[in-house]
């Protein structure tokens, strides 16, 4: 056979098999990884980042606001 | 020490530009010579004159907004020239007298279309990208942007490549591939400034101040990713000459197709949706003051967006020599990107909820607002009609261009508005918009714009495709094409009038944006003001 359809034939079968599956589970996997418990609180933060800073960076200012994990980083 | 390797370097790119001057083999590698000549010769008496003053100190302590100040008017430039040609050429089909003699071809349809496609999509929508990434990366990151002037050379860099794109097409080089039209020393460049984009981008993300990456990163991150692997893989290609424009695709047949409409629709898939969710989930919530309706979905929204879309290509490739088997993973997933796409659509609007009063008092939420909800509607219509059957009647007709531009003009237009009217008080230090009368009189000359062509696109495309397939007793065809081309001459008049009223729009957008700078505080309501958190 020519090499280049043996190379095609191995990876449209590791395509269509494995790496199939294993984009799959890893999307099945984020998904389950979003529910996990305890979840919601992280969000809420994460979800309110475009309101802090607005001005200037982190280290310039103390910043008022509710910048609840950063607190604990400086 | 830098400026003696800059200058350096600057001379070299001086010197070859004048020789390739002499030994330019067509008038487009003529022209760019002589650009890269000026501009590069330019720079280095520039930096010669820098050299050894004391430098200006980086400001650590404050955001880098001078890029961004000149993103958004680059933004706003562009976009007006791109609708400008885009009207333009709109009536060239419609009047074919417009095809001036005397302009000798240069002004030709098959020249202004690349154009006008890559001022709207890459220099409106690219500036549009950067400049907001540039703003929302910073803000999420309580950072500023990494690598010092490196934010500037990708401004300026990606301005010449317009210029060298825009050129091209004029003087007539052009690979013939759609989206992608450049010619391979062009696309050098862009690749250059691309790499500088992400090392800006993912820089000011690693030295975060945020705990966590804010999801408008994630869409602008897999945005310049993905389209950096999309400009590499289809523009692979050799050189006839290095004194020359023109080069020879490493693929040929069926490759060459599908390599350019994987590249094509993930350019629609990562550049125009990608990107512009980005904008989406920072402006949206910014200008509603509350934040995204569900930052879980959100998540999701990424992950299955991203993993659907890159598979999307075939679907440009029905009943051609592509096997079916991959026409039909193309259709199949087009037709699962419902489901993110609505998603996300959801999640843009249900943001708004409890605040929907806003929609009545405040002009610039209701043009992101139908921005989402023309992005739900262009993804509604895109998915159905790469189901085959469907794909039969309205392959090659003005129904596909109808859908682009209801995506177009109606999801990145408007939402680009929306941000840049969002952007331009802020970044000003103005404390609102200069008029919001104006902002309605955008709004509604841009949406009644898009209905006009996306409804004349529809009837036409149909029509088209209804009169193309349409045999008679003894299967011979009834209709010649010159038939279906003067029967849609109507519809192209009202296309092109739809395309003089959003033109309008864009500048008074600009009329309005210049006078917000120039003199802010007016007679109107504040509003689109930064609400310090106090």
């Amino acid at each position: 056979m020519n090499p280049d359809t043996e190379t095609y034939s191995v990876l449209r079968q590791f395509a269509d098999s494995w790496m199939l599956l294993l984009l799959f589970v890893f999307f099945v996997g984020v998904v389950f990884w979003v529910f996990r418990p305890g979840s919601k609180k992280t969000y809420d933060d994460t979800a309110n980042i475009p309101f802090r800073h607005e001005d200037k960076p982190s280290d310039a200012t103390t910043d008022e606001g509710e910048n609840s994990e950063e607190e604990g980083k400086k | 020490m830098s400026n003696y390797i800059k200058l350096v370097a600057l001379g070299l790119i001086t010197l070859f530009a004048m020789i390739a001057i002499n030994h330019a083999r067509d008038t487009a590698y003529l022209v760019h010579a002589i650009i890269v000549m000026l501009t590069a010769g330019g720079l280095f008496l520039y930096t010669l004159r820098q050299t050894d003053e004391p430098a200006n100190p980086q400001l650590q302590d404050e955001y880098l907004d001078g890029v961004v100040r000149a993103g958004v008017v680059a933004t706003a430039f562009w976009g007006v020239i791109g609708f400008l040609v885009g009207t333009f050429i709109a009536f060239q089909l419609a009047f074919p007298g417009l095809n001036f003699d005397w302009l000798n071809g240069h002004g030709n349809f098959g020249r202004l279309r690349p154009l006008h496609t890559s001022a709207v999509i890459f220099a409106f929508g690219g500036n549009g990208l950067i400049a907001t990434s540039f703003y929302v990366v910073q803000r999420t990151s309580a950072a500023r942007l990494w690598g010092g002037n490196l934010a500037w050379f990708v401004f300026w860099g990606y301005q010449l490549f317009i210029v060298l794109a825009a050129t091209g097409y004029v003087f007539g080089a052009t690979q013939s591939r759609e989206y992608a039209e450049p010619e391979w020393h062009v696309d050098l460049w862009l690749l250059i400034v691309w790499m500088a984009y992400l090392a800006v981008f993912l820089g000011t993300i690693i030295k975060r101040k945020e705990p966590h990456i804010y999801v408008a990163n994630w869409f602008y991150l897999s945005f310049i990713v993905t389209v950096a692997m999309l400009h590499v893989v289809n523009n692979m290609a050799v050189p006839v000459s290095i004194f020359g424009s023109r080069s020879i695709s490493l693929f040929s047949g069926v490759q060459d197709a599908m390599t350019q409409w994987w590249y094509g629709h993930n350019a629609v898939g990562f550049l125009l949706t990608a990107g512009f969710l980005g904008m989406m989930y920072y402006f949206i919530p910014k200008q509603a003051e509350r934040p995204v309706y569900s930052y879980k979905l959100s998540i999701i929204h990424f992950w299955a967006l991203i993993f659907l879309y890159i598979w999307a290509g075939p679907h440009h490739l029905h009943y051609t020599a592509l096997p079916d088997w991959a026409t039909t993973l193309g259709m199949v997933f087009s037709i699962v990107l419902w489901m993110p796409s609505w998603g996300g659509m959801i999640n843009g609007l249900m943001t708004l909820s409890g605040a929907w009063d806003k929609l009545r008092t405040d002009p610039v939420i209701r043009m992101m607002v139908i921005a989402v909800g023309f992005y739900g509607m262009a993804t509604f219509e895109g998915p159905m009609m790469s189901i085959r059957a469907v794909n039969a009647l309205s392959h090659y007709t003005d129904w596909t261009i109808g859908h682009v531009h209801s995506g177009a003009l109606g999801w990145n237009g408007m939402i680009t508005f929306g941000a840049l009217y969002f952007l331009v008080p802020v970044l000003w230090k103005r404390e609102r918009l200069y008029s919001l009368t104006l902002v309605s009189w955008h709004f509604w000359l841009a949406t009644i714009g898009i209905v006009l062509y996306a409804a004349s696109m529809w009837v036409t495309g149909i029509m088209e495709g209804l009169m193309w397939r349409e045999v008679d007793a003894n299967g011979f065809l009834v209709n010649s094409f010159a038939d279906t081309v003067s029967a849609k001459f109507p519809m192209y008049v009202v296309r092109g009038l739809g395309g003089v009223l959003y033109l309008m729009g864009g500048i008074i957008m600009c009329y309005n944006l210049w006078m917000t700078v120039r003199r802010a505080p007016a007679k109107e309501a504040s509003l689109a003001t930064p609400v310090l958190a106090e």
